[in-house]
């Protein structure tokens, strides 16, 4: 019995091995994609175009705009006249426009000697870019009411990114939508295939069990999955320079959890599935949803709606990635983080047992 | 000229008789515009505060209840030990610590005071910045507020915001038009390549690679039913727009038809082009994830571009929902005009023509 078994892991290994464009598809993409947005996609905002708008360049005036212009987060767009906010806003050459009062210095000068005043500057921001107009005008409140004396009070202390990389936070998250969505998108045709084509039937007829048949198809996968995690933490690592502080071989037990939890995810999709471009709709375009919205990757778990932080708790990426967060970043061994890897597990039997019951109901 | 519109009513008819892609098309906008815009939020709200508190005065307790009082900022728990502080932090339930040095309130008009830790937890280094600064103004306001207390002169009212385009920054406008272009992105990235390789495993394509249909025919008659359906999911989407969230393009809607209807027929055209590349439905799949992955997370959808490295801007030149991002957004909340825009449409239309003379060239008669 153990013999055809292992015929079959082979038959199903040559299909794959046969067909070698998509195996070179298969492992160059997620390599590729993380590679790439690890180093390219920042969720922080910086270089935002600021313009400034002041009736006469004083003294006063030139300061702000010194202090704006050495700030990290901005990019002086140069002066403007006021006329023209409206249309530099709207081209979006420009986020934010400082607009000084037109007698700056001397209200400063009344303000410092505690003389009350009328506002003496405008920030008029671009409000259709949300995230820039926050972050810009907090920043900018910053620089404009913090004097020197204020800033020199503060000690602040960056802890576990001190050069604050988003790749560190990104890279957990890029791990956790491309594992789910390119194992789930390999197995998911594997059994639907096998219906589309007729050979479904050769197979059930067949004295072998269908649980050997159902993990003889994931085993090759599992080994093709394997290699692509090798090479994305190896990368994450040497080239990103994420740290992987909590040991690498927890990070990498999780990993391998979660790679088996996806592969049975796209089993279980495979037998419920009635073609195969169902099976590849619903492994890429529907589950790619939840995967982005609701695992904490970019939008963050706390900021959601009660009733989908709920939700979130099925989706099983949110599980992995607050896990190799907290792993490659923080330094917390595995054993911390067990709540996660009991749940992921969970997950990933439920799965193989239903994809299981369901394959044996196609036998009767 | 009839041959084409045989070759488009067999089209739809598959569509149609698809039961599952039918109602596919139908649902998926529609859901993904009800559940997804209220989760799209990157605010940093929520930000849990733990104050070590040495100084036990009267002004760490009004710094305490400024911090507890401002709307982004939460205070959770109050300690005077830093290590137990610490410890909450590493748990995650705190993402910033902030600790009073001890006479801190007696030596603040000496000014030699020690100064005031802020320690942040920093993996989500947005969260870690934008909190940090949070803290530094509630601080430095509570501080102005104890000097001056007798003058009426609040610096922060010196300093008045004005955000144009969106004035309350509704975060869910700002996401709905990335959102619908996700959609588009999706679907008419997805279906039309699936439609191709479909025939060419079922083996249908030889049947038409035998009669006298010519390759732009064939391509055309493959593109222009996700055009449609292009433009019909721009309708449903901006209705459920308008009734659930309220949101009206400010700009013309006949602007946002003509880049729909542009970038539709860019990605579809695309999406045919991948197709013709790859012979089963799973290289397909693979080839369009790579791709759509890029789209939705380096054009500007979900973070800005400005933030990104020299030579990430660089590539996003050559990713044509960059230019649709930028047109939806700004008609929609701006009101920008065709003419403002002329640039953007211009460089979709290229990519429009490119990709569909290359769907129609690379489409091999011969198997």
């Amino acid at each position: 019995m153990k013999n055809n078994f292992l015929s079959f892991v082979k038959k199903e290994s040559l299909h794959i091995l046969r067909d070698k464009r998509t195996m070179l598809i298969v492992m160059i993409v997620p390599v590729v994609l993380m590679v790439l947005f690890g180093f390219a996609i920042s969720t922080e905002v910086n270089n935002i175009n600021i313009a400034v708008s002041a009736p006469e360049r004083t003294d006063g005036v030139k300061d702000v705009v010194d202090r704006i212009a050495h700030n990290e987060y901005f990019s002086f767009y140069g002066y403007i006249d006021q006329e023209q906010i409206d249309k530099e806003l709207r081209s979006g050459k420009v986020s934010v426009v400082v607009v000084f009062a037109s007698d700056f210095d001397r209200r400063m000068e009344q303000i410092s000697a505690g003389v009350p005043s009328k506002p003496i500057i405008q920030l008029v921001v671009d409000g259709s870019n949300v995230n820039i107009a926050g972050a810009s005008t907090a920043y900018l409140q910053g620089i404009l009411l913090g004097t020197a004396s204020q800033q020199a009070m503060f000690e602040t202390r960056m802890l576990f990114n001190p050069q604050m990389k988003s790749a560190y936070n990104f890279v957990p998250g890029i791990m956790g939508l491309i594992f789910i969505l390119v194992c789930a998108m390999m197995t998911s045709v594997s059994i639907v295939r096998e219906k589309e084509v007729g050979t479904m039937e050769v197979l059930l007829v067949s004295p072998v069990r269908p649980v050997k048949i159902v993990f003889a198809k994931m085993i090759p996968y599992f080994v093709i999955s394997f290699v692509i995690l090798v090479m994305i933490l190896l990368l994450s690592h040497y080239l990103l320079d994420v740290p992987m502080s909590g040991g690498v071989w927890g990070i990498f037990s999780l990993s391998l959890l979660y790679l088996l939890l996806s592969l049975s995810l796209g089993l279980l999709v495979s037998t419920i599935a009635k073609t195969q471009v169902a099976a590849l709709l619903i492994s890429a375009m529907v589950m790619m949803i939840p995967v982005l919205l609701l695992s904490g990757m970019i939008f963050p778990i706390e900021n959601l709606p009660e009733i989908f932080q709920v939700l979130s708790t099925i989706v099983p990426a949110r599980w992995y990635i607050d896990a190799i967060r907290k792993m490659m970043i923080q330094g917390v061994p595995l054993m911390a983080v067990w709540k996660n890897s009991t749940i992921l597990l969970a997950m990933t039997i439920m799965f193989i047992v239903i994809s299981l019951k369901k394959f044996n109901d196609k036998l009767e | 000229m009839r041959t084409f519109i045989v070759l488009l009513q067999k089209e739809f008819l598959q569509i149609r008789r698809n039961s599952f892609l039918s109602r596919f098309i139908v649902a998926y906008p529609v859901i993904i515009m009800l559940i997804a815009p209220p989760l799209m939020t990157m605010d940093v709200r929520n930000v849990n505060v733990a104050v070590v508190d040495l100084d036990r005065s009267t002004t760490s307790r009004r710094i305490m209840s400024h911090i507890n009082a401002s709307e982004c900022l939460s205070l959770v728990s109050t300690t005077s030990e830093f290590d137990a502080a610490m410890q909450v932090l590493e748990k995650g339930e705190v993402d910033i610590i902030v600790q009073i040095p001890d006479h801190f309130e007696r030596d603040m008009v000496v000014a030699t005071s020690e100064r005031i830790s802020i320690i942040a937890n920093a993996v989500n280094a947005n969260k870690g910045s934008m909190g940090t600064q949070y803290i530094v103004q509630t601080i430095a306001r509570t501080l102005s507020e104890l000097r001056n207390e007798k003058s009426s002169n609040q610096l922060s009212e010196l300093v008045t915001v004005q955000n144009r385009f969106n004035p309350t920054l509704n975060y869910r406008h700002y996401m709905i038009p990335a959102l619908m272009i996700i959609i588009f992105i999706l679907m008419c990235g997805f279906l039309p390549a699936l439609s191709i390789v479909g025939e060419k495993e079922t083996g249908t394509i030889e049947q038409i690679n035998v009669t006298p249909v010519s390759r732009l025919t064939f391509t055309l008659s493959k593109l222009i039913p996700y055009w449609i359906i292009g433009i019909f999911v721009l309708m449903v989407v901006m209705i459920v727009a308008h009734l659930v969230y309220g949101l009206i393009p400010a700009g013309s809607v006949g602007v946002i038809y003509f880049g729909t209807a542009l970038f539709v027929l860019t990605i579809s055209g695309f999406s045919l082009t991948i197709a013709n590349f790859s012979d089963t439905m799973q290289q397909t799949m693979f080839v369009m994830f790579f791709f759509i992955m890029i789209f939705i997370q380096m054009s500007g959808l979900l973070t800005p571009i400005d933030s990104m490295p020299e030579w990430a801007q660089k590539i996003t030149i050559i990713l044509p929902p960059r230019y649709f991002v930028d047109i939806l957004r700004s008609v929609y909340l701006k009101g920008a005009t065709l003419a403002e825009l002329w640039r953007n449409f211009a460089a979709l239309g290229i990519f429009a023509v490119i990709f569909n003379a290359l769907a129609a060239i690379t489409y091999k008669k011969q198997a």
